[in-house]
């Protein structure tokens, strides 16, 4: 199938970009990377009128250290932070590697992900997990939006089609926290069935901070609240992570399709987050 | 639909094209361009047979818009052979039968063409994790990883 005809329009700066989302609304979209939009359009999901193609826009495919993270252009591509992210960044490698093929990469924003809000896609959870956040600017000013309330249910975010991402924010590991990130899919590149996103900080030998994120369980990615509730304070130990992990299992609400049944994701769901905390509290107890 | 005039490179040449913005570059390349080399599989980004490369690096042409890429180097399989020489990863295809019905041979030379310009040695792990979004539905794959591994061989002067 082939996408239906647009009305086109690369504007060469921000400026100019949220004026036409200002003028066109919800009949625009912004096209980034493509990599979802033009697949939505060639299956006519999508039928914008209007298409405000940002790929023009000078200055946006920066990532830089910045607010004790980082800071990361609307314009800058997956493939971009993953080689990025070879030196010194494993956490946001992994996550970047389970993103469809380098060939999509190439093109992919990371933006253009989170905009796109896919609930089985890795990096809003991972943005979730950082408790990351997104710059979205339109032509009455510009907010920030704290990846908490951005991701709203199914490809929807509290962005409004007024507004551009900017900018990403990717908060750093806090300090002596040690990392996990677990998925299974399919076929490698697939969208995940499940996956978790994990960041344990320990102190004199105890959980000071857990925190868990699940992309594929339900409309949105989620936080497991009730897993980092019960782990603060704790021994990291397998049992504590058994049972943090079976108390946030039992409150997910996954989707039933095709692919799994809603009782075979929250079975998976439950083993990789075991998994991911006690593979971050062995990076958080090793010596790098 | 009014057409846009754009001006791309590909294998090396500037090439003025009148296309509709909505065409994909997958559409401009076999369509406006005649350069059928490039395959149309799903037009959804999930198979790879469309792959070129663009600046080197392996792009989906059915999911990229020719507009965009004005002023970038577009390479297609037309543009590997030099002077009717086939590219070391053509010869190892041809040689050791790595293409059967050819569908998915163009996207896979390309992405291996990519991967072997970075990593001129790569493990066959590697090499199957760059080639894991070109989907071939003759081969069993077998034949693909040989072949990507001999022509790093000789490219790299380990002549079998
Ligand atoms: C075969 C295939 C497999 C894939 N597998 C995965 C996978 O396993 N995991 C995964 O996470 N992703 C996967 N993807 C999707 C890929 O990561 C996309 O690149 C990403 O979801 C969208 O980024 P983009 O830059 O291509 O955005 P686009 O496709 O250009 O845009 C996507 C949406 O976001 C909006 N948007 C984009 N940028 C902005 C902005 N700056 N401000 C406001 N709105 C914006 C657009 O209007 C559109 O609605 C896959 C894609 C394909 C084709
Ligand atoms: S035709 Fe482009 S990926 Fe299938
Ligand atoms: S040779 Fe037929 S699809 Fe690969």
């Amino acid at each position: 199938m082939k996408p239906a005809p647009f009305e086109y329009h690369d504007p060469r700066s921000i400026d100019e970009a949220v004026a036409l989302l200002a003028r066109h609304g919800a009949d625009a979209k912004v096209l980034a990377g493509g990599q979802s939009l033009i697949p939505l359009l060639a299956f006519r999901l999508a039928r914008p009128a209007v298409i405000v193609d940002i790929n023009r826009i000078p200055g946006l495919d920066y990532v830089r250290n910045e607010h004790e993270g980082l800071a990361i252009g609307a314009l800058a591509r997956q493939r971009q932070l993953e080689r990025w992210a070879l030196d010194g960044s494993p956490f946001l490698c992994t996550a970047l590697r389970h993103v469809g093929h380098a060939a999509i990469r190439t093109r992919g924003t990371i933006a253009g992900s989170i905009a796109h809000a896919d609930p089985a896609a890795e990096l809003p959870a991972l943005l979730l997990c950082l408790d990351g956040s997104v710059m979205a600017r339109s032509s009455s000013g510009q907010r920030e939006i704290p990846a908490r309330e951005l991701f709203v249910s199914h490809l929807t975010t509290a962005v409004r089609a007024d507004e551009l991402i900017t900018e990403v924010r990717l908060p750093g590991l806090p300090d002596g926290a040690g990392w996990g990130f677990l998925e299974v899919a399919r076929r490698h590149g697939d969208f995940a069935l499940v996956g978790v996103a994990a960041v344990v900080a320990l102190r004199n030998g105890r959980i000071a901070q857990a925190r868990v994120a699940l992309f594929g369980c339900g409309a949105a990615p989620v936080r497991a609240t009730p897993a980092e509730q019960a782990l603060a304070g704790q021994a990291p130990t397998r049992g504590t992570f058994a049972a943090a992990a079976r108390e946030a299992a039992g409150t997910l609400t996954p989707d039933a399709d095709l692919h799994a049944s809603a009782e075979y994701r929250r079975s998976v769901a439950h083993t990789l987050m075991v998994r991911a905390l006690a593979a971050a509290s062995e990076r958080a107890r090793g010596p790098g | 639909m009014p057409k846009t005039l754009l001006r791309l490179r590909v294998n090396g040449e500037d090439h003025d094209v009148a296309a509709a913005t909505h065409k994909t570059l997958l559409e401009v390349l076999r369509e406006e361009m005649g350069l059928t080399g490039t395959k149309h599989g799903c037009e959804l980004g999930e198979c790879g047979t469309c792959t070129v490369l663009v600046d080197g690096q392996p792009v989906l042409s059915c999911l990229a818009l020719p507009i965009e890429l004005e002023g970038r180097e577009v390479t297609t399989v037309e543009g590997m052979a030099v002077g009717g020489r086939l590219h070391p990863l053509q010869q190892a295809f041809a040689e050791l039968g790595a293409a059967q019905c050819g569908y998915c041979t163009p996207g896979i030379l390309l992405t291996a063409r990519a991967l072997l310009a970075e990593n001129p040695k790569p493990t066959r792990q590697e090499i199957r994790t760059a080639l894991a979004g070109n989907l071939c539905r003759c081969t069993g794959y077998t034949k693909i990883l040989d072949a990507v591994e001999l022509a790093a061989l000789r490219s790299t002067g380990g002549e079998p």
